[in-house]
């Protein structure tokens, strides 16, 4: 049934679009390699790798990949096991209460950090918490967790019921089949939250521009900004930059990539 | 594996548990204690922020001198300043490059791409999906220099004989805005059109060919078979691109700053702006929960009709 020409003009999309999507990005990455300055020299014939050590320098990333790390790190480790704990009585215990308080959560989904950020930052700095790494990322955690527990609440709702039920008849308590049954077989669907929530906080940039005004727990998408305030005219230095803050999420993507996608287009997917 | 591990803590739990409801097969208070951790934090750090947003929102407030209450009049002033009214303006503008032009785009190629099996769509799916996962930051850094007077952009322009059309595309009054909305088209056309990929992969094959024994082409095709099966795809679609519109602000911050003058101002940007660079917390908090009700209102209104055309 398909005609050569449908596969010719099949092939042609694939390669106009691919072109578009990578276009920015190659011409950044060349952008990164490519002479600082007269001072910079003739690099390794014409190509400049030490652009990223110089922006890594200059930009004081070692302090804000540090930060982000951190950020990250109590982020996903905290939003993801609240999220199972949740997701998991919701998805497989009956309780009064559990549809509206589910609905609440589903509410989080929506609500944009632009009308929580601004009461944030004047209560959070009556408390001496602002330009900690706890102001940074909670507000990040409860985001994660409205998302999370949605997310694991549809995987264990679909989950198989008779291998926990076998259990529970062996006596073991709700923790216990959490832990030693149901995580074990959960781990694809936690794999995807782990590796959303860490993209998501890796890349915000409005609460920890709002939650950090001395610039301590400034993030590495932080870095950039401040970084392009001083070196926007040297493209070869603010190329290096920018690659260098994509750099860890976009590496994640590419050796865990179909987790990523399956998390955004189903996480997105009503049930 | 998992069954031995289980039995080997039997006795700790006969211990633990006493109060079983034995039609759930757990404690009646068990649930609450798995929700408790998730809900303290959701609740102290969002719940609570935007009960306080909305009382900020009755105030008058500068951050030095006492708040003054003033029902609301911040309300009224949003809807009569017409700074603030634009930057809600540009916000739908770039719901059309945002929302509208992947929607229209990734309709058509993935339609086009579902016709005939090829190969390479695992490396297509991984290219176009990259946008979203870099930082808007640092797409920001990238296509300040595609559109800057020696980007490619102008290059491209000059190429086809159209070089009396370049200029500085994110210093224009007229032209930043849809600029940074291009942008956002690049982040989005991605997402959408995967999601619709996923969706027309699902339409079984028997449907085009019993349209097809109708005498109907490829167009007719189109807005018989395939346009009815995705409609809960491009309910998606249209709510997380229209949310991703309505909460620019990375984009904006690196790119323009609301400028030239005001021309892409957008309701993130006001919030900051007005809260800390101006210290009218009262005004900055009424945009924020504007822009929460508007953002709610959008999703009630994708999904009533997704379900209304579903039946």
């Amino acid at each position: 049934m398909t005609s050569r020409r449908e596969i010719s003009v099949n092939y042609l999309i694939l390669v106009v679009f691919s072109v578009v999507a990578l276009w920015p990005v190659i011409s950044i990455v060349v952008s990164a390699f490519g002479s600082a300055g007269p001072e910079s020299g003739g690099g390794l014939m014409g190509i400049h790798p030490e652009n990223f050590a110089t922006a890594w320098d200059q930009g004081q990333f070692t302090q804000y990949m540090r930060n982000s790390v951190m950020v990250s790190s109590l982020v996903v480790v905290l939003a993801v096991v609240c999220s199972v704990l949740a997701g998991y009585a919701f998805g497989t215990m009956t309780f009064r209460g559990s549809g509206v308080l589910f609905y609440l959560f589903l509410l989080g989904i929506m609500v944009p950090a632009e009308a929580i950020v601004v009461p944030l930052f004047f209560d959070l700095r009556q408390l001496g918490l602002t330009d900690t790494i706890w102001a940074v990322a909670m507000p990040q955690v409860a985001q994660s967790i409205a998302f999370g527990t949605y997310w694991m609440r549809t995987y264990f709702r679909s989950s198989n019921r008779s291998i926990s039920e076998a259990a529970r008849i062996d006596g073991a308590s709700s923790a216990q089949v959490l832990w030693h049954v149901q995580v074990p077989i959960a781990r694809p669907a936690i794999v995807t939250l782990v590796v959303l929530v860490f993209m998501w906080t890796w890349n915000e940039f409005l609460i920890p521009l709002v939650m950090s005004p001395s610039g301590q727990m400034r993030t590495a998408p932080l870095g950039l900004a401040f970084f392009q305030g001083q070196y926007s005219t040297n493209t070869a230095l603010m190329g290096a930059a920018a690659v260098l803050v994509a750099l860890p999420v976009v590496a994640v993507y590419l050796v865990l990539q179909r987790y990523f996608i399956r998390g955004m287009i189903e996480g997105a997917v009503k049930d | 594996m998992a069954s031995s591990s289980a039995s080997k803590t039997v006795g700790a739990g006969r211990r633990g548990r006493v109060r079983r409801a034995a039609s759930h097969g757990h404690g009646v208070l068990t649930p609450y204690f798995f929700i408790l951790p998730a809900f303290s934090i959701y609740a102290a750090f969002i719940l609570y922020p935007l009960v306080r947003a909305a009382q900020f929102s009755l105030f008058s407030w500068d951050t030095v001198s006492p708040a003054v209450f003033v029902g609301f009049q911040n309300y009224v002033d949003l809807a009569q300043n017409e700074d603030l009214r634009n930057s809600f303006v540009h916000a739908f503008i770039l719901i059309f490059f945002y929302a509208i032009l992947p929607l229209s785009v990734g309709l058509v190629i993935a339609a086009v791409l579902n016709r005939a099996k090829v190969r390479g769509m695992t490396f297509f799916r991984t290219v176009i999906f990259l946008p979203q996962v870099i930082a808007m930051v640092v797409v920001a850094v990238a296509w300040s220099r595609l559109y800057s007077t020696d980007g490619s952009i102008n290059a491209l322009l000059d190429l086809i004989g159209l070089g009396s059309w370049s200029r500085a595309w994110l210093g224009d009054y007229l032209f930043a805005l849809p600029a940074v909305g291009l942008i956002g088209s690049w982040v989005e056309t991605g997402l959408v059109t995967i999601l619709l990929l996923a969706g027309m992969g699902r339409i079984a094959k028997d449907q085009y060919e019993a349209a097809s024994l109708d005498g109907a082409g490829a167009v007719r095709q189109f807005f018989a078979v395939t346009l009815p099966s995705v409609r809960g795809e491009i309910a998606v679609a249209l709510t997380l691109t229209i949310v991703a519109a309505l909460k620019t602000f990375d984009l904006i911050y690196m790119t323009t700053r609301g400028g030239p003058g005001t021309s892409t101002t957008v309701p993130s940007y006001q919030v900051y702006y007005q809260a800390f660079q101006l210290g009218q917390v009262g005004t900055a908090s009424t945009i924020g929960i504007a822009l929460t009700v508007l953002i709610f209102g959008i999703n009630l209104l994708i999904n009533r009709v997704a379900d209304k055309t579903t039946q």
